[in-house]
């Protein structure tokens, strides 16, 4: 269902639902991912990781690993070049290349269980794996730094005694594993509180979990004698890959090409790379090209979740439900280096609302666990688990409707944000106008242990670097060479952009997405940033084929191109006198001045653009075992204008299940030495199509300002809202406000045993 | 020593040698170049792996090739007719019933299982059946709605 | 995975003659769920592989006059697409199609099941209730042993070197019986249970009386476990909610869990009593449509 606030333009392409470009060769299994990559030659790579959380490094002895027949080479981090401890943006915003190399391969000590310590190469997976339990390695364990809180301690154990807080700018003196303080203020927060008829708060604690994408991490490196390397992989940026490795190893990124093969989904964990450079190391030093693949207990353990955190939320609010003052303090796990996305929470903890006194602190922390990457709208759910939560206790206590409550506290155009962003045009109220209206606002929950919540959620959209090249075909079908790896349908987004603006059907579109050294530079498939920035570049690219053709049909009529008028495919001259197709004009290029090529490059502005969702569940809470059984599910969102519906009704439907996944099983859970117990999909519960209702995904369009057809990034808010609106919908259930996650059997089963007055009493 | 595996896979008969411990899974990907299914778990608990064999679905990952003497095995890329597409393949497409399309073949595979077994299946069926493939991307929605309605034939004969 | 020898035997006589050379570095394969798995990640120091899914008497299934009898090598999809089997033993068939999902039900058995031991394994509280019994044979002959003694701790069961499950038996069941197998896990499928429970009940001609009841319970003690208590608690006796208390109770207090990544101590007692009187119900409830004829 789609629903268009403003008069909508018309369009010819976008908004249709077309089948996708890549789609055969992946229904019937022809597509080519990372793992399916085959060069004559290949040795097969196999890592070796840590069994302790902290623990310094001794030894590293490989020598039965190098008696094994068909082992080729082992590698520990002296093989590694060492960079200087310098921050260098490589793309995904700017890290210490020093720890991103020492996250490759531990140097002196290892800082999580699964962070690797070596690499070995032999002729085939089998030996490779053998050879990888056979390399010795002595630990000195030590004291591991599991709980976020406590590793801010003075007294908690040190991960790096290197490290020193950047507090709000100034260098700390004592080394910590507080890796950064950030601070937003707006407003006054004292005078805010003092004018609160009520104050609400809670702390609210989440623990790590992972992306989950299917498809484990793969690559292949062939080091040439020439010094070019070149590395096949799944991965959601190549050009990343590409600026990354070539620091670690030491190469000009010239001398460094990456292939992105199909990618079987990422969510923001395939952004930092993991095996590329090891497995180019070892392709150095045995002049084979070198395969490495994941299995899933690694990809758990030795890549990196989404950050566990401890957030304190403060809100005060006037009787009418008016919210006047907010706080937060946010601790976020960085895992083992330091580098969470933790700002990106305090971005959006309040976002959606108009709030005059605003005040927000930010922890960046190291913890003995695996160095933390994004995960759709990282660092936002954990904060919307707090805010929405406890908006959910303010409306009940003002007696207002919650979706009443977000109406009346709505973050509109020209709204400042905690960080003193003003908003454009946003579309917040009219996702709760939308869900208000829906068919399931207009149905009644019954049943005893059944409950409906409600949550909002925000995200932006990031903007950044985008390049494509547009070639014409003789038979007036185009090209697109594109650089943004396709992991849930941009091709089709992209070239469905591409055919709007030139006036052909979406078919006659052929997006490749190619490697680092056959297009312009592309950030990664992230930040849902493809359809609306590389969007960008394909109306550029767009727009300079038609100048280009205009030219070519004024050349064939011997007219000026100023006389020449375009209106969707057809070219004419403006008296009217002639005119062509755009296919037929296709035809003649030969004869105008040879092939039509034309490219489009941004560096999208990340201020404008930005999406909110409200959502909606109901469910039933077993009483005599706590699980939570979800019935029915709505999400509305912005999507400023759905390109390709099917696919943006896709990313809602796929962003609420991971939430769902997250409010109620799944977690990283840590034994006290800091293992983690559950590093399979058998226990790793994500949902599965039999835990799930059919999910309603409602799209509302309001155009954002910063792109001609209006779109925004539609990936990331789908995750936001769910588990405050299940926390929200179990307390209408049982009467108990929940604040950690997972909501799990255990935890619900507890607070109802306990609200009882019979809690269970631990063993 | 290697074993002598003699097996049909999607109807052409196959010879070949092999170790005794890879998997079904890993015979189809290295050894006879079908890499149409998928490893995402390598223990049972996704079904991109998923095969059918002697005309029951299982995760070829947790089965060693050597098992596999004498039997008939299907992967995803026997399922299509010549020239053309399944209708549940060509019901995914209309969809949009995938999104990375990792997860796809093990999809594709089990709906042709289910279908086999019940060309009519109910929401409930599909969703049972279809319990052990798991997908990160989609939310199963439109895969259900996919699988619903698929009937058990090539595409052209549906459509 | 290291190295491994692979036999697929035709014969009984000839596998047990195989494994009773390897002794303990062979191990039986039945429908892999468990052991390859196992080889894989290290866990089993076995390297002999034994495939057994050509050895006539693990392949059997067979129901008559005397009872059922399950070929250990048997995949639970046979057990469950038999409706004579599904009348007659309902928990057995509520066990068969909920391990896993479709692709471990097509390859999975219960006699692997048993024999991977694992305290929470699904197949064996329905074997218990129905009291089922273990035929072994081995290198000096054949034995018999009950389910309920069959598994002595996590992974370990009676099986001596050379010696192989070869099939389970059911005695004869039907009249006014009924049996109910139900498991707590957080998702609705492939997980593993948190707790489980199989019940049977037989009921006097008078439809309300209890003749015989016997409970197993599932991921509560390091075996799974036979409520020795269930039969003098409820024989005798009419089917009310104050009997079926009772026995909750008694499951709740044989419970010794522990705790792991998939449940709590507390949360597992509390499951085995509601996972007993939930299943003792449908049992209850099947027993009587069944002497009615309505099964």
């Amino acid at each position: 269902m789609t629903t268009t606030k403003e008069q909508p333009k018309q369009y010819r392409v976008i908004g249709t639902r077309p089948i996708r470009h890549d789609g055969v060769d992946k229904v019937t299994g022809r597509a080519i991912y990372g793992a399916d990559f085959k060069i004559a030659g290949a040795l097969h790579g196999k890592v070796v990781r840590s069994p302790h959380a902290h623990a310094r490094i001794k030894s590293i002895d490989p020598s039965r690993a190098l008696e094994l027949p068909g082992v080729k080479a082992v590698i520990t981090s002296a093989d590694m070049p060492r960079p200087k401890a310098k921050m260098v943006d490589l793309g995904e915003g700017p890290m210490n290349a020093l720890h991103l190399r020492n996250n490759l391969i531990a140097e002196g000590k290892a800082l999580y269980r699964g962070h690797a310590v070596a690499a070995v190469a032999a002729v085939d997976a089998h030996v490779a794996e053998e050879a990888a339990r056979l390399i010795k390695v002595e630990y000195e364990p030590l004291e591991p730094a599991i709980d976020v809180r406590a590793a801010m301690e003075p007294s908690a154990p040190l991960l790096h005694d290197d490290l020193f807080t950047d507090d709000l700018g100034e260098t700390a003196k004592k080394p910590s594993n507080v890796a950064k303080h950030v601070c937003f203020e707006k407003g006054d927060v004292e005078k805010g509180f003092g004018a609160a008829d009520r104050i609400f708060e809670g702390e609210f604690n989440a623990v790590m979990v992972h992306q989950g994408y299917i498809e484990p991490h793969n690559a292949t490196a062939l080091w040439n004698a020439d010094g070019h390397l070149t590395i096949w992989c799944s991965t959601q940026g190549a050009f990343t890959v590409r600026e990354q490795v070539a620091e670690v190893v030491g190469l000009a990124v010239s001398r460094v090409k990456v292939v992105p093969l199909e990618i079987g989904g990422g969510f923001g964990g395939k952004i930092p790379i993991y095996l590329e450079p090891v497995a180019a190391l070892l392709s150095r030093k045995t002049g084979r090209p070198v395969k490495m693949t994941m299995d899933r207990a690694e990809v758990f353990e030795g890549t990196g979740p989404t950050p566990g955190s401890s957030i304190r939320v403060k809100i005060g609010a006037t009787k009418d439900g008016r919210f006047v003052v907010a706080s937060a303090d946010m601790a976020y796990e960085a895992g083992a280096f330091p580098g969470s996305p933790f700002v990106c929470g305090m971005l959006t903890v309040f976002a959606p609302y108009d709030i005059e006194n605003i005040h927000i602190d930010g922890y960046d922390v190291v913890v003995n666990k695996p160095k933390t990457a994004a995960y759709r709208a990282p660092c936002a759910t954990n904060a919307a688990m707090a805010s929405e939560t406890l908006i959910d206790e303010i409306a009940e206590w003002a007696g207002l409707d919650p979706l009443d409550i977000r109406t009346k506290n709505a973050a509109r155009e020209g709204t400042r944000r905690a960080d003193g962003l003003v908003f454009p045009r946003i579309g917040f109220e009219e996702t709760v106008e939308a869900a208000r209206r829906s068919e399931h606002a207009a149905t009644r929950l019954e049943g005893p242990y059944r409950g409906r919540g409600v949550a909002s959620g925000y995200w932006f959209n990031c903007g950044l670097k985008s390049s494509v090249t547009v070639t014409v075909n003789s038979d007036g079908t185009v090209n697109l060479v594109e650089g943004s790896t396709d992991i849930g349908g941009t091709r089709a987004s992209l070239a469905m952009q591409l055919a709007e603006v030139i006036g052909v059907d979406a078919e006659d579109v052929r997006p490749q997405v190619v490697d680092t050294d056959s297009v312009g530079y592309n950030d990664v498939t992230g930040g849902s940033r493809v359809t609306f920035a590389s969007g960008l570049a394909v109306i550029e690219a767009g727009k300079e084929t038609k100048k280009k053709m205009a030219e070519r049909a004024a050349m064939l009529w011997k007219a000026s191109p100023d006389d020449v008028e375009v209106e969707g495919s057809t070219y004419r001259l403006r008296d009217g006198s002639k005119s062509i197709e755009f296919k037929e004009l296709a035809g003649k290029l030969g004869k105008t001045g040879g092939p039509v090529v034309a490219q489009g490059s941004v560096n999208a502005d990340p201020s404008v653009g930005g999406g909110f969702g409200t959502h909606m569940v109901d469910l039933e809470v077993d009483p005599e075992t706590g699980k939570v059984t979800i019935l029915r599910y709505t999400a509305v969102q912005d999507a400023g204008k759905a390109i390709h519906p099917a696919y943006v009704e896709g990313q809602i439907q796929g962003g609420v299940t991971q939430g769902i996944g997250w409010a109620i099983n799944e977690e990283y859970r840590w034994s006290a030495e800091g293992r983690m117990t559950n590093a399979s999909f058998l226990d790793y519960r994500m949902p599965t199509s039999l835990d799930l209702p059919m999910i309603d995904a409602i799209i509302v369009e309001v155009p954002n300002p910063g792109h001609p057809f209006g779109v925004r990034g539609v990936g990331e808010v789908p995750i936001v809202p769910p588990p405050a609106a299940i926390a929200n919908a179990i307390y209408r259930a049982i009467g108990v406000r929940l604040r950690d996650l997972p909501m799990n059997p255990a935890r619900v089963l507890r607070a109802v045993l306990t609200a009882a007055g019979t809690p269970p009493e631990d063993e | 020593m290697k074993v002598h595996v003699r097996a049909t896979i999607n109807g052409e008969p196959v010879e070949f040698l092999c170790e005794p411990r890879p998997s079904l899974l890993e015979a189809l990907r290295d050894e006879l170049g079908l890499t149409g299914s998928k490893e995402g778990c390598n223990n049972g608990n996704c079904g991109a792996c998923n095969v059918i064999l002697d005309g029951r679905l299982v995760n070829s990952c947790i089965v060693l090739a050597p098992e596999i003497d004498g039997a008939a095995v299907t992967t995803v890329e026997g399922i299509a007719p010549a020239g053309g597409l399944h209708t549940i393949q060509q019901r995914f497409l209309e969809h949009a019933a995938l999104q990375c399309g990792v997860c796809t073949p093990g999809f594709i595979v089990a709906a042709k299982a289910l279908l086999d077994e019940k060309p009519r299946p109910t929401e409930a069926d599909a969703r049972l059946y279809l319990a052990g493939n798991l997908c990160r991307c989609t939310g199963y929605d439109k895969i259900i709605r996919a699988v619903l309605d698929s009937t058990n034939g090539n595409a052209e004969e549906t459509a | 995975m290291r190295q491994i020898e692979y036999h697929a035997p035709a014969s009984l006589a000839e596998a047990v003659e195989i494994l009773a050379k390897a002794g303990p570095r062979a191990r039986p394969l039945a429908g892999g769920t468990d052991l390859i798995v196992q080889l894989r990640e290290y866990r089993s120091d076995a390297d002999v592989i034994v495939d057994v899914k050509r050895v006539p008497e693990l392949t059997e299934l067979r129901l008559d006059g005397d009872g059922l009898v399950i070929g250990a090598a048997v995949p639970c999809c046979r057990i469950y697409e038999d409706e004579q089997i599904a009348r007659a033993y309902p928990a057995v068939f509520d066990a068969a199609s909920l391990i896993g999902g479709i692709q471990i039900q097509n390859r999975a058995s219960l006699g692997g099941n048993l024999c991977n031991a694992s305290p929470a394994a699904d197949g064996v509280p329905p074997l218990i209730a129905h009291g089922g019994t273990c035929r072994i044979a081995g290198p000096s002959g054949e034995r018999e042993v009950p389910v309920e003694k069959f598994c002595v701790g996590p992974g370990k069961t009676v099986l001596e070197r050379g010696e192989l499950l070869v099939s389970i038996r059911l005695p004869r069941s039907g009249g006014r019986s009924g049996s109910r197998y139900e498991r707590f896990i957080p998702r609705n499928e492939m997980d593993i249970a948190v707790a489980g429970a199989g019940s049977f009940i037989e009921l006097e001609d008078d439809g309300e009386t209890i003749r015989s009841a016997r409970v197993g319970l599932a991921a509560v003690a390091p075996t799974p476990l036979a409520l020795a208590n269930a039969t003098d608690a409820l024989a005798g006796r009419k089917a009310t909610a104050e009997a079926f208390a009772e026995v909750a109770e008694a499951a709740r207090k044989a419970a010794r869990p522990i705790r792991d990544m998939r449940g709590e101590i507390w949360q597992r007692r509390h499951l085995a009593g509601v996972l007993t009187r939930r299943t003792l119900e449908v049992a209850l409830e099947r027993a009587r449509a069944a002497g009615n004829g309505t099964r």
